[in-house]
């Protein structure tokens, strides 16, 4: 028991190398809150677009989904980080993870908000319609409302799984915390900076779980 | 009472896909009129009344309202659709708004009208359909009822010229059909001008001016509610009522 | 930006012929991968759910607190810790049991939190009635009590599935040949990304006819809420 002690929860590492994890801790807050902000938006903006059923743009929207739903999300920052310099751009791997990360969220939410917008009742629309209320008010006041309500937990699902995809970053240099913990390992020859590195995990990500687990149950629109 | 038509409808055909179900009707409403429609299920009243604010698009034939002819393509329906009222079978409130909010949205976006006065405009609709007291309730705190007299009151907040009803009562428990035909009374006796598809018999009998009774998608007969219940002219009329009549 | 400069790097049929036999065998990795992880998580998820359902409640404290550890932890950390952590402690693995190992712990509790919610959407009715015919507190829920479940879940289930095979990927950091690894392998042979290419077209043409699925059963799912 004191070698796993000494091993993975060394006060000494622990405390020496603190300050670099926090940095790195930053960073990985950083870059989810960035991610999980455009990457909403994003998927509400395409949604709505999709709304107007104007067929074209439609499959552009279904093929850009289905594309970021089906590829595995380190292979979709690995080729943009490998093929944005081909461009003539110098994007660092933040930026890239940022952007890879928001089109795979949006992908998902898009998804989510359609299925809840077609979902919502017929008599919906031709309710509001009929007091004059245009398409887009419609959407915009009587539809989206519900949408939005009943699409809160798989929301928050879905953005905790991508959020979580930030450690991801780590294999295009970025310095979020699980790179500094690596490199930290690396140093110290010693596991903790790792052990810190994950309750920096478990701070971020617990409560946002253990929030869903409540949503769910408040919210439940599953049959 | 000017006898200038409010609504027209001239020979509308309507068809779903390789279905035809209005195959063209004609009729005018006056200002002021309460015009019943009955016929049997699938027959096409709903599509017709559907057809008279354009949430169905005619395949024929036009739709014209107070002599303007709202059916065709370029018309801005949104600013008509405020001019006649809907109520629907299911109500069809909105369930993230209060009673209240249900009534004011229309008020605010489409005619503009400043929030605090809206909101004096809808109590006063509320207040008509009795339900003044229930303005802050979601619609699932309603009963079936009250939420139908709210959607009522919906309609009539936006002051509309016309109202088309599809079934206002038939999605209700029979107790509380009464609440909100006594709402529809009140306001035939204010004047309103009501398009009605409805079974209700004994309302159409004691308040329509006129009655028409749809079979196939062709207005088989009309006449006043004393003639069609107790001297129907058609055999399919004839048909029609014994079998209501029977339950 | 030139054109031709792009199809040299991105699609480049001769460094796909000079490295296919690599991306193929990573191909394989990743489907033995999937088929080991896959089953293993499903029936460890099973499991848990199994025993939620029996409603002891410190186990189900453990439990809950299980799952929610391993959703909060990102699987990279997780196998990292793992695979680089441990031999520290004098414990070295291969990296293929590390995969294994963390993606057991991460995908069970995902598989746990699906199928439980699955259980809880059966009447209690269902079981009383298995009960009352005399079938066991097990049978019931083998045979009356599971099956309803998992299809009332199926949509979450073939979600979660999508995400494991994707997640495989990550393998590559602990430098397991699977698919990923070896695109990059031949990435930096050829000096030319058309193997990473190559592989994300893999990875779409696996993935995409059940992501395609899954929006019309998620649609469907959601309208009849
Ligand atoms: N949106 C639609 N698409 C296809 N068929 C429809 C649609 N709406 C109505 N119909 C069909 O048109 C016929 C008339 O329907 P409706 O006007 O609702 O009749 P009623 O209100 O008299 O019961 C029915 O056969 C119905 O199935
Ligand atoms: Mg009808």
């Amino acid at each position: 028991m004191d070698a796993f002690a000494e091993e993975f929860l060394n006060w000494e590492v622990m405390v020496k190398y603190f300050p670099d994890i926090v940095a790195g801790l930053w960073v990985t807050m950083g870059l989810a809150l960035m991610v999980i902000v455009s990457g909403l938006i994003l998927g509400l903006v395409l949604a709505v677009i999709r709304a107007f059923q104007i067929r074209p743009i439609n499959l552009l929207i279904i093929a850009f989904v289905d594309i970021f739903r089906s590829l595995p999300p380190l292979v979709i920052i690995i080729l943009l980080y490998f093929s944005i310099p081909m461009f003539g751009l110098n994007w660092s791997g933040f930026i890239c993870s940022w952007i890879a990360l928001s089109l795979v969220l949006a992908s998902f939410v898009e998804e989510i908000y359609w299925a809840g917008i077609t979902s919502v009742h017929k008599g919906q629309w031709e309710a509001a319609r009929s007091t004059g209320l245009s398409f887009f008010e419609t959407l915009i006041y009587v539809v989206l409302p519900q949408v939005i309500r009943m699409t809160i937990p798989p929301l928050t699902n879905r953005t905790i799984v991508i959020a979580k995809n930030t450690a991801l970053a780590s294999v295009v240099a970025v310095q979020e915390m699980l790179t500094v913990a690596q490199t930290s390992l690396a140093y110290a020859a010693n596991s903790s900076p790792l052990t810190l590195a994950a309750l920096g995990y478990l701070m971020m990500f617990l409560p946002l779980v253990i929030l869903s687990r409540y949503i769910e149950s408040r919210f439940a629109w599953k049959r | 009472m000017s006898n200038s038509p409010l609504l027209e409808v001239v020979n509308l055909r309507k068809s779903f896909a390789t279905l035809e179900v209005l195959k063209g009707v004609d009729f005018t409403i006056l200002p002021q009129e309460l015009v019943f429609i009955i016929g049997p299920s699938g027959s096409g009243k709903s599509t017709m009344l559907r057809c008279c604010n354009l949430l169905e698009e005619p395949t024929a034939g036009s739709v014209l309202f107070k002599g303007q002819e709202i059916s065709k393509p370029n018309v801005d329906i949104d600013t008509i659709r405020q001019h006649i009222g809907m109520v629907f079978q299911s109500f069809n409130l909105y369930p993230h708004m209060t009673a209240l909010q249900n009534i004011t949205l229309a008020l605010r976006k489409v005619k503009k009208i400043p929030t605090s006065e809206s909101q004096d405009r809808a109590m006063s609709a509320l207040e008509q359909v009795g339900l003044a007291e229930k303005h802050d309730s979601h619609p699932n705190q309603l009963s079936g009822g009250q939420q139908q007299r709210v959607a009522i009151a919906r309609s009539i907040a936006m002051e509309p010229d016309v109202m088309l009803f599809d079934e206002p009562t038939s999605a209700l428990d029979p107790e509380l059909v009464g609440g909100v035909l006594n709402v529809m009374h009140k306001l035939r006796n204010d004047g309103m001008t009501m398009i009605v598809v409805s079974h209700e018999m004994r309302f159409a009998q004691e308040a329509a001016d006129r009655v028409l009774f749809v079979d196939g998608g062709l207005i088989i007969e009309q006449n006043t509610p004393e003639e069609i219940f107790n001297n129907p002219q058609n055999q399919r009329t004839r048909e029609f009522l014994s079998r209501v009549s029977d339950h | 930006m030139d054109l031709e400069l792009l199809r040299f790097n991105f699609f480049n049929i001769d460094s796909v012929i000079n490295v296919y036999p690599l991306i193929l065998k990573g191909l394989w990795m990743t489907i033995k991968l999937c088929l080991l992880v896959g089953p293993i998580g499903f029936i460890s998820g099973m499991t848990l759910a199994g025993v939620y359902s029996l409603h002891i409640r410190s186990l189900n404290w453990f439990l809950m607190v299980y799952v929610d550890f391993f959703r909060s932890v990102p699987p990279l950390v997780l196998l990292i810790y793992v695979y680089y952590g441990l031999p520290f402690f004098g414990i070295e693995i291969p990296a293929f049991l590390a995969v294994l190992i963390s993606f057991t712990l991460n995908s069970s509790s995902y598989y746990g939190e699906v199928v439980r919610a699955g259980i809880e959407s059966i009447p209690a009715g269902q079981m009383e009635a298995a009960r009352s015919s005399g079938l066991s507190r097990t049978q019931a829920m083998i045979y009356v009590i599971l099956p309803q479940a998992l299809r009332n879940v199926a949509p979450d289930l073939i979600s979660n599935t999508v995400e494991l095979i994707k997640a495989t990927s990550i393998a590559s950091v602990v430098a397991l040949p699977e698919l990923l690894r070896m695109a990059r392998v031949g990435q930096d042979l050829e000096y030319n990304a058309t193997p990473l290419v190559a592989a994300a077209l893999i990875y779409l043409i696996m993935l995409w006819p059940v992501v395609r699925l899954l929006s019309r059963l998620e649609r469907r799912m959601m309208s009849s809420h």
